[in-house]
């Protein structure tokens, strides 16, 4: 009997949602600012009571751009293991209420940015973030650079969990799906010959010269 | 039109050894609307590909677009040469299809608007209007040779080259890609192992061990190549 095959793992970082919701329309601009003084208020809200008040703020922004729980909940797994992690440390070195202060405010800033980047098209955040980044060129720096750099980075993430699927796959194939080895230093490589690849693929369009 | 002047390309094996020549002595002189290049795998064709517009630099001689030399007018060479490379996951580098072909389209200026809108017609030229929004990962091989070449297009360049676009496709897409290849206004250069492809082409060039063995017309290059593939 066979099983029913999982889709593959998508973080909550990277791939943009299409919609229409007030979060999809609002300037990016405006949105980056927000998810910036979001990030402000998580290091300056002390307590466990402020951090949970700012992390239903970032829930609220997912259920206004009509982000689907449950996916956003799968997409999260690897993130509350590390927050779960970094709260056992926390406990055990500060006490209950600074374990869940940085669990809840990791999870917070993670939601804010993957609502952020699953209401906003690619070419609309690069548009923002090369007006952001005109003062760069005083030092050297080319603003559509950067901005190419930053898309390309977040970008990146659905490609690196489809690399992932694959080496995993090619593994168990293989019969070595436990072997950390067989999934570590092809994932590795694959990773690097991908970056090369892009390289020649965005010289090929002439972009990033 | 393409200029290949003395062009060799050699490249170092391992650190130490001895460089391995890749292509040596070419010149070539491409003004045909449709150039097709063949030869066995190894044999420098795709080196050959990646010369004409700059990916890969000759280590002796030069190539010239329309005048331009690839080693010191790159970026003006990449305005006018599109690339389509045999592997379409190597080409789109955007999550989204609508998201590759509005990225190609930043090296135009256009506002924001004009961009949108010139990413719609672009996609609804190669019947991806509907997938705009979907993962490419999800697209088919097919597809995402589809989107690699809308991507490529999107910008007009003067000459399109491709790297054996048709490898990896099933026969259904490999003629889609083939007649849209063929319906374009675009000097051409195919590097194809698909010899009813090559036999369309104007000018065959066929690459065997880093030198050009035979060039001219289809039928007589093609015999040529089917004659050096029997020998092995």
């Amino acid at each position: 009997m066979s099983r029913r095959r999982r889709s593959p793992w998508i973080g909550p970082l990277g791939l943009y949602s299409p919609g229409s919701t007030p979060l999809h329309r609002a300037p990016v601009g405006a949105k980056l600012t927000a998810l910036a003084l979001l990030g402000l208020a998580v290091v300056l809200v002390r307590g466990p009571v402020g951090a949970l008040a700012l992390l239903a703020v970032a829930a609220a922004a997912a259920a206004v751009a009509r982000q689907p729980a449950r996916a956003t909940l799968t997409g999260l797994v690897p993130v509350l293991a590390t927050a779960a992690g970094l709260a056992a440390f926390q406990w055990w070195q500060q006490g209950l209420a600074a374990a869940i202060e940085v669990s809840v405010d990791l999870l917070t800033l993670v939601v804010a940015a993957g609502v952020v980047t699953a209401t906003t098209p690619a070419d609309r955040m690069l548009d923002a973030l090369e007006r952001a980044a005109r003062p760069l060129r005083h030092v050297g720096l080319r603003p559509e650079s950067f901005a190419l750099s930053v898309a390309l980075m977040l970008r990146t993430v659905p490609a690196l969990v489809q690399t992932a699927a694959e080496v995993r796959d090619a593994a168990r194939a293989r019969g070595l799906e436990r072997n950390p080895r067989a999934l570590l230093v092809p994932a590795a490589v694959r990773t690097v010959a991908r970056a090369r690849t892009t390289g020649a693929a965005l010289a090929a369009r002439g972009l990033g010269e | 039109m393409i200029t290949f002047e003395s062009v060799a390309v050699r490249a170092e094996s391992t650190p130490g050894a001895p460089d391995v020549t890749i292509l040596a002595g070419v010149d070539l002189h491409l003004v045909e609307r449709r150039v097709a290049v063949v030869g066995a795998n190894g044999s420098g064709k795709s080196t050959l590909a990646r010369l004409v517009n700059g990916l890969v630099l000759p280590t002796d001689g030069r190539v010239l677009v329309d005048g331009l030399d690839t080693a010191r007018d790159g970026a003006a060479i990449r305005r006018r040469v599109g690339f389509v490379f045999t592997d379409p996951d190597a080409q789109l580098v955007m999550p989204t299809p609508r998201e590759d072909v509005a990225l190609s389209l930043r090296r135009l200026t256009l506002d924001a608007a004009e961009r949108a809108e010139r990413v719609h017609g672009v996609l609804a030229r190669f019947g991806l209007a509907a997938h705009a929004e979907v993962s490419v990962h999800a697209l088919s091989g097919g597809q995402k040779q589809l989107l690699a070449l809308a991507g490529v297009l999107a910008t007009e360049p003067a000459i399109l080259v491709c790297d054996e676009p048709t490898t990896l496709l099933d026969l259904r897409w490999r003629r889609v890609v083939d007649e849209l290849l063929d319906s374009l206004d675009q000097q051409v250069v195919l590097v194809t192992h698909d010899l009813d492809a090559a036999a369309r082409a104007d000018r065959v060039l066929v690459v065997d061990g880093g030198r050009i063995v035979a060039d001219g017309d289809a039928w007589g290059a093609i015999e040529t190549y089917r004659d050096r593939m029997a020998v092995r």
